[in-house]
């Protein structure tokens, strides 16, 4: 379906997702080359937003594990129904004591509670899914080495009951915050790429196509004024997605020309630590919307 | 697979104007890439060369993607990976000299002359010292020992400075443990392991003859270190690197760092395993040495650029200095705060502490005391003995 770059930008663009032409190439290889995705960005750059878009391009479900740390076997990919696993083995006709058959029984798929990873390689599906394994970095060490399993051969192995492997491999995403490294190994079994911010007149197209009803002068200085923000340091910069609730936001209050006092009163849309809050309001930002104000004049009039 | 496509790569200026063939410039690319100290495979090569079946090689910019999708896979490398690339591939005929193809060499392998530091000098002094020689110094007597231990390090003459030193890699370094969020088997846990029972009971005909048990994980807490190397400390900045190679060799999950002005990360030089080769590795890293200190904005640049990346699982971290800080004390307060809230606890280790006649009066030690859950001093051995075993049993909360 998606055979060049361009048809993958493309696709993307259908379901409102402007890719810059290096994520385009990224995800181009990784669906032809049927290897994993590596998403790696700052939060709120559009990693996660990639792997729903690809479901809704290829009308295919989305099968999503959020990580955490302590995440293990029994939450990622299958348990053992234990209650109904009881009940069969009270409910077996007494006397019978051939025991082997009732271990036999009682591990079989019937009792088998499917999780994301094991739904994501299931045979029963017709198409290949989207698997998006969400903020790898916060899942711990152990979690990582068992993926490295997983990706490489797409098989799963449940010792009572023997190995699955995936009839279609499914489109793999995974995404990082990097609060931490993530072991090489499972970087290079997948393809790497860092989404960074988006250029000044990319983002204002972003804003454009995800909020029609902005007024173009207001997403201009919007945009301008994060970028501003974007140049200095930060405890955390604002990411795509602030900006567009800030946006969305100003537009609600009807706001045309950004000011000083609306800034301020808006500010936690942007900036989610009180330091930078601080720091914003102590002069930083009087000087960025006067900056802004003046581009905005050059560039209307 | 340099050898295999040979001839290829002689510099031919005799025949630059035939375009040369992908396959050796892509693969004389990888070579150059790895040559710079970029951890590219055989594998990814190849990989690569299959993608280009389908991208095409027509599109310069698609190209280059392609590359960088399939040959990096850290952030750190991309820009060093650009550079190269740009390098390599601007001149139409890239095999003219493949010699004179000079990348930017990644700073790992970059092999310097040595300045004259103060871990240089420690590291030029320790060498004089082998195993044997340390076996007489044994001898001491006990008594001596126990004066060693009590005698402050500022006063310490070389000779007992480098008994100090023998001293401090014997002491064993522990760190308390917390739980993590992972379950395992454990004889007295808190859940049941419901698998295990099932599958014990099923082969006993479905009678659950015993119930074995899950309990959560415990593993040792991460540890940051923050050392100020500046002028003031200078007399203690070669015992501190020293404590924090030992620190970093018998834990695992230690991060260290270092300030005067600015913040250096030391934490991968500290990590090889000959201590004189680490120590010169670590002051090369830092430039600084001896200098002026602002601590203040040094705690928040380590706030800002690894915070977030360090700082996790309940850290502990262990703040080394004497608090005489020449930038705003408001700010070292901030700094101070944001740090506290994010480990589990914050250790301050002051060298003048042990002094009785010491009153923490500098006003940047009188900004960050608040958010010192531990202030303890550094000024003989007998205080980092005392450190090992405060570090061991650090209290479950605040």
């Amino acid at each position: 379906m998606l055979d060049s770059i361009e048809s993958t930008l493309e696709a993307l663009g259908g379901q409102s997702y402007l890719a810059d032409p290096a994520l385009g190439t990224s995800l181009f290889l990784a669906l032809k080359m049927g290897k994993p995705l590596f998403l790696e960005g700052e939060p709120g750059v559009g990693k996660t937003e990639v792997a729903k878009v690809l479901s809704r391009v290829f009308e295919t479900p989305l099968i999503r594990l959020q990580c955490y740390e302590g995440l293990d076997l029994q939450q990622a990919v299958y348990e053992w129904n234990y209650p109904r696993q009881l009940l069969a083995i009270q409910a077996r006709p007494t006397g019978s004591d051939a025991s082997g058959e009732v271990l036999e029984d009682i591990f079989s798929e019937p009792f088998l509670l499917k999780r994301p990873l094991l739904q994501a390689i299931d045979a029963s599906q017709d198409k290949p899914p989207v698997l998006l394994i969400d903020e790898l970095d916060r899942a711990d060490e152990e979690f990582e080495s068992f993926l490295l399993e997983l990706l490489s051969d797409f098989q799963i192995t449940i010792p009572e009951m023997g190995t699955l492997r995936a009839v279609h491999r499914p489109m793999t995403l995974i995404t990082s915050n990097r609060t931490r490294e993530v072991h090489d190994a499972l970087k290079r079994r997948c393809i790497y790429h860092w989404i960074d911010y988006p250029s000044p007149e990319r983002e204002l197209e972003i804003v454009r196509l995800k909020l029609p009803e902005v007024a173009e002068s207001l997403a201009r200085q919007v945009v301008a004024f994060v970028q501003g923000l974007r140049r200095q340091e930060w405890v955390k910069l604002p990411g795509v997605a602030e900006t567009l609730d800030w946006a969305e936001a100003l537009s609600h209050l009807q706001v045309q020309r950004l000011e000083l006092a609306t800034v301020e009163a808006t500010l936690g849309f942007l900036l989610k630590y009180q330091d930078d809050v601080e720091k914003v309001k102590s002069g930083v930002g009087a000087q960025l919307v006067r900056e802004v104000l003046a581009k905005e004049e050059d560039e209307s009039g | 697979m340099s050898q295999g496509s040979g001839p290829g790569f002689r510099p031919a200026s005799g025949r630059s104007e035939a375009p040369a063939p992908l396959l050796a410039n892509v693969l004389l690319f990888g070579r150059v890439l790895r040559r710079a100290g970029l951890p590219v495979s055989l594998g990814q090569m190849l990989t690569f060369l299959e993608a280009l079946e389908w991208v095409g090689i027509t599109d310069r910019q698609h190209f280059f993607h392609t590359a960088r999708s399939l040959l990096v896979y850290r952030r750190e490398d991309l820009s060093l990976f650009e550079a190269i690339f740009l390098k390599f591939w601007r001149s139409e005929h890239p095999l003219d000299s493949p010699r004179g193809q000079k990348a930017p060499r990644a700073p790992r392998h970059d092999l310097k002359p040595v300045p004259f530091t103060i871990a240089n000098y420690l590291a030029h002094k320790a060498r004089l010292f082998d195993p044997e020689i340390e076996v007489t110094d044994r001898s001491g007597s006990f008594s001596d020992q126990e004066v060693l231990q009590r005698k402050e390090f500022s006063r310490m003459s070389e000779e007992e400075l480098a008994e100090v030193r023998r001293l401090l890699s014997q002491l064993r370094w522990k760190l308390s443990q917390r739980r993590t969020r992972r379950w395992v088997s454990a004889r007295r846990g808190r859940r049941v392991d419901f698998r295990k029972t099932l599958r014990q009971a099923s082969q006993w005909g479905g009678v659950a003859l015993s119930v074995p048990r899950r309990g959560p994980k415990v593993k040792q807490r991460p540890l940051v270190l923050l050392a100020d190397i500046s002028g003031s400390m200078e007399k203690y900045s070669r015992l501190v690197l020293q404590f924090f190679y030992c620190v970093s060799q018998s834990l695992g999950q230690v991060e260290s760092f270092v300030f005067g002005t600015r913040l250096s990360r030391i934490t991968p030089q500290l990590a090889l395993r000959n201590i004189d080769r680490a120590l010169e590795e670590a002051a090369l890293e830092v430039v600084d040495w001896s200098g002026g200190t602002r601590i203040g904005e040094s705690l928040e640049s380590f706030n800002r650029q690894w915070s977030r990346r360090v700082l996790r699982r309940g850290a502990v971290v262990i703040v080394v200095s004497d608090g005489w800080d020449r930038g705003e004390s408001a700010e070292l307060g901030a700094a101070m705060r944001f740090l506290q809230h994010r480990c589990h606890r914050l250790i301050w280790l002051n060298p003048h502490l042990g002094k009785s006649s010491y009153q923490p009066l500098v006003e940047g030690m009188q900004a960050a005391l608040p958010y010192v859950d531990d202030f303890l001093p550094v000024h003989n051995f007998h205080s980092l003995e005392q450190l090992a075993e405060r570090l061991q049993d650090l209290p479950r909360r605040r």
